[in-house]
C-alpha cells in the first residue's frame, strides 16, 4: 500500500517531500501534489518532512481521508512528475497558520 | 540552478564521484542536471553498484530496491560512467582523483560500527550489525563470516531499522525467505537456525526508539512470532510525555502506542518470540570460549525532553544466549588526504563543501552518511546531495580555473596498474547472470557473493 498526499498540501505545495523522494512519484497541479502509487516504494522519507504534514502511510491514514487514495492514484496520472523543489504557493504562510501548524 | 557555460576549455567538465549507493547516484542526478556536459565518473570499490541498496536493504523489502531502477536510469545518461572494482585509496588516490577531476564527492557511506566499549564484545557469536547484514545481502566482504545460530536465544542490542531488520532475518520463516534474494550461504545457515527468541535491548525508553513505524509493525507481522514488551519497561515519565506529544515528533508517538499494544497482549505463548527490552544497556558480555551470557545493567532517564540520557542504576539483569548482534550506530572512515572528525565519524564540511584546518580543501566535496552521520533513508541522501552539489556549482567558477584529464588520465593510471575495471554495462551482465541464476531456482535473484565469480562471469 503506497503512501497518500491529502488536502493539507492544498494551497501550501512545500514540495519538500520532492527533494526526499528518491523515485520521483511526485505529481503536482496548481494547488498541491499527489503521489503515483504505482511508483511510490513506501520508504516513508516524505512523511516526516512536510512543514504541514499532509502526508501519510496508507496503513496510518485517517478514515477521514480515504478518498484521498483514488485522488492520488487518478491526478497523479493526469499530471506532469515533479522532480525538483518549487517556490510554495503565495498563500502558503497563511494555509499552514490555518492549519495550526 | 543550471550554470550556462559547459566548460571553460576544450577538455570537458570533469567531476568524479566516490561510492555508488544513494548518496552518490543523487550526486550524479544532480550534476548531469546542473552542468550541461558535465562528464560523471562514479569510482565503486566493489565490481557491483548501489551501496546499501544491495548490500544493506533487506531481502524482504524488494519494493524499496525498486529504487535500483532509477539508479539505472541515471546511469543511462550519455555522460555518466561506472568505475567499478577500484578501490580509492588503493588503486587510485585522493589526490590523483584531484588532480584528474575539476571536484570529487566523497560519498562513501559510514563503513564502520560503534563499539559497545564492554568485556566480551570481541567473543565468537557476538558481532556488529553491519556483519550479519552483510552476511545475508551476499556482500563479498562478508560471505565467510559466521553466525551461531545454534542456541535458542539471540540478543540484538539496539532499537533502529537495521536492528529490526536483523530480528526479521532471524524470525522469518526460511521458506518466506527463500522468495527473496537473500544470499545462498545466509539461506542454508538460517534453515538450520535453532533461534527462537530474540530480545531487542535499547538502553534508553520506547520513545526513544528510532525504529520507524512501518518497520517495528512488521515485526508483528512474522508468521508464529509473537512481539512483547514488559508493561513497567512502557511506562513513560513526563519527559517522555512531553517528547512524543511534539508534532515534530510523530514516529516516536506511534512507536510508543505499537510497544503499549506489544506490552499488553499477554504472555506469549507462540514458537518464537521477539521481546522488547528497554532502559538496559550491556554491561559483560560471558564466555569463556564463545558468548554464552550477557549481563545488562538498568538505566534511568535524566535530563530534559530530547536531550534525556541513559544513568545507569544498582539494578543488573542476565539473558542465556549465543548470539549478540550489535546494532548501536556506524561511523565513517577517515579518507587518507582528507580531514576527519573522529568524534563524528564524518567529514567536516560546510554544505558540502570539504572543510580542512585552513579552510576548504579545493575540489573536495561530501555526501551522504559520510557527510551528515548514518541518519535517514534512502531518499534523505537525494535531498542531502541536491545540496553539496549546490555548493559544487556556486564553486564552479573557480573550479573550473585549469583543464582537466577526466576519464582519461584516470583510466590510462588504471591500467598501467593493472586494475580490472568494470563498467555499467558489465555490471548490467553480472545483473542479468544474476537474474538468470534466481529464476533456475525459483528465486528473484541469486547473488554472487565473491568478488572472482563476479570477475569470472566478465572474463
Amino acid at each position: 500500500m503506497p503512501h497518500v498526499v491529502t488536502d493539507n498540501c492544498q494551497r501550501c505545495r512545500f514540495t519538500d517531500c520532492v527533494t526526499h523522494c528518491p523515485v520521483q512519484c511526485f505529481h503536482a497541479d496548481d494547488e498541491r501534489v499527489y503521489i503515483d502509487p504505482e511508483v511510490c516504494i513506501d520508504c516513508s522519507a516524505c512523511v516526516p518532512i512536510c512543514p504541514v504534514h499532509a502526508i501519510y502511510d496508507s496503513l496510518d491514514l485517517p478514515d477521514a481521508y480515504a478518498h484521498e487514495l483514488v485522488i492520488n492514484a487518478q491526478r497523479s496520472h493526469l499530471l506532469p512528475v515533479i522532480s525538483a523543489h518549487l517556490p510554495p504557493l503565495s498563500t502558503a504562510e497563511s494555509r499552514r497558520a490555518e492549519l495550526g501548524l | 540552478m543550471n550554470i550556462d557555460m559547459a566548460s571553460p576549455d576544450q577538455g570537458g567538465c570533469h567531476v568524479a564521484v566516490v561510492g555508488s549507493g544513494p548518496s552518490g547516484f543523487y550526486a550524479a542526478e544532480a550534476l548531469l542536471q546542473a552542468i550541461p556536459g558535465v562528464h560523471v565518473d562514479m569510482f565503486e570499490a566493489l565490481p557491483v553498484p548501489y551501496g546499501l541498496v544491495r548490500s544493506g536493504v533487506a531481502p524482504d523489502h524488494p519494493k524499496l530496491k525498486e529504487v535500483m531502477a532509477v539508479f539505472e536510469r541515471i546511469a543511462s545518461a550519455d555522460n555518466f560512467r561506472l568505475l567499478a572494482n577500484v578501490r580509492v585509496g588503493a588503486d587510485v588516490t585522493v589526490d590523483e582523483l584531484r588532480e584528474f577531476y575539476h571536484a570529487v564527492i566523497f560519498a562513501c557511506g559510514a563503513q564502520s560500527d560503534k563499539a559497545l566499549g564492554v568485556q566480551g564484545e570481541a567473543l565468537p557469536g557476538s558481532h556488529t550489525a553491519t556483519e550479519f547484514v552483510g552476511w545475508y545481502n551476499g556482500h563479498p566482504a562478508y560471505t565467510d563470516h559466521t553466525f551461531d545460530l545454534s542456541h535458542d536465544t539471540a540478543v540484538i542490542v539496539g532499537q533502529g531499522n537495521v536492528a529490526a531488520d536483523v530480528c526479521r532475518i532471524l524470525m522469518t520463516p526460511v521458506d518466506s525467505l527463500r522468495n527473496t534474494d537473500i544470499a545462498d550461504h545466509a539461506l542454508e545457515a538460517l534453515a538450520r537456525s535453532r533461534v527462537k527468541h530474540v530480545h531487542m535491548v535499547g538502553r534508553r525508553g520506547p520513545a526513544q526508539a528510532s525504529f520507524s513505524p512501518r518497520e517495528l509493525r512488521e515485526l508483528t507481522g512474522i508468521a508464529g512470532c509473537t512481539v512483547t514488551a514488559d508493561a513497567h519497561e512502557c511506562v513513560l515519565g513526563p519527559s517522555c510525555r512531553e517528547e512524543i506529544e511534539a508534532r515534530t515528533n510523530l514516529n516516536a508517538r506511534k512507536n510508543v502506542e505499537l510497544f503499549a499494544s506489544f506490552a499488553s497482549a499477554g504472555t506469549p505463548m507462540a514458537v518464537r518470540t521477539i521481546h522488547f527490552r528497554f532502559g538496559w544497556s550491556p554491561a559483560v558480555i560471558h564466555g569463556p570460549e564463545k558468548v554464552r551470557r550477557i549481563t545488562l545493567q538498568h538505566n534511568r532517564l535524566s535530563g530534559p525532553p530530547f536531550a534525556q540520557f541513559a544513568q545507569p542504576d544498582e539494578v543488573t539483569c542476565g539473558i542465556d544466549c549465543g548470539l549478540v548482534l550489535r546494532s548501536i550506530g556506524y561511523r565513517g572512515v577517515a579518507i587518507p588526504g582528507l580531514p576527519f572528525d573522529p568524534d563524528q565519524g564524518t567529514l567536516p564540511h560546510d554544505r558540502g563543501r570539504v572543510i580542512g584546518e585552513h579552510g576548504p580543501v579545493a575540489g573536495a566535496y561530501v555526501t551522504g552518511w559520510l557527510k551528515r552521520g548514518p541518519s535517514g533513508i534512502i531518499g534523505t541522501n537525494r535531498a542531502d546531495s541536491i545540496e553539496t552539489v549546490a555548493t559544487l556549482i556556486r564553486d564552479w567558477p573557480q573550479l573550473s580555473e585549469r583543464p582537466r584529464p577526466g576519464s582519461a588520465a584516470a583510466r590510462t593510471l588504471l591500467t598501467l596498474r593493472s586494475v580490472r575495471v568494470v563498467g555499467f554495462n558489465e555490471w548490467l551482465a553480472i545483473d542479468a547472470a544474476e537474474l538468470e541464476r534466481g529464476r533456475q531456482l525459483g528465486r528473484p535473484r541469486s547473488k554472487f557473493s565473491r568478488v572472482e565469480q563476479m570477475l569470472k562471469l566478465l572474463g
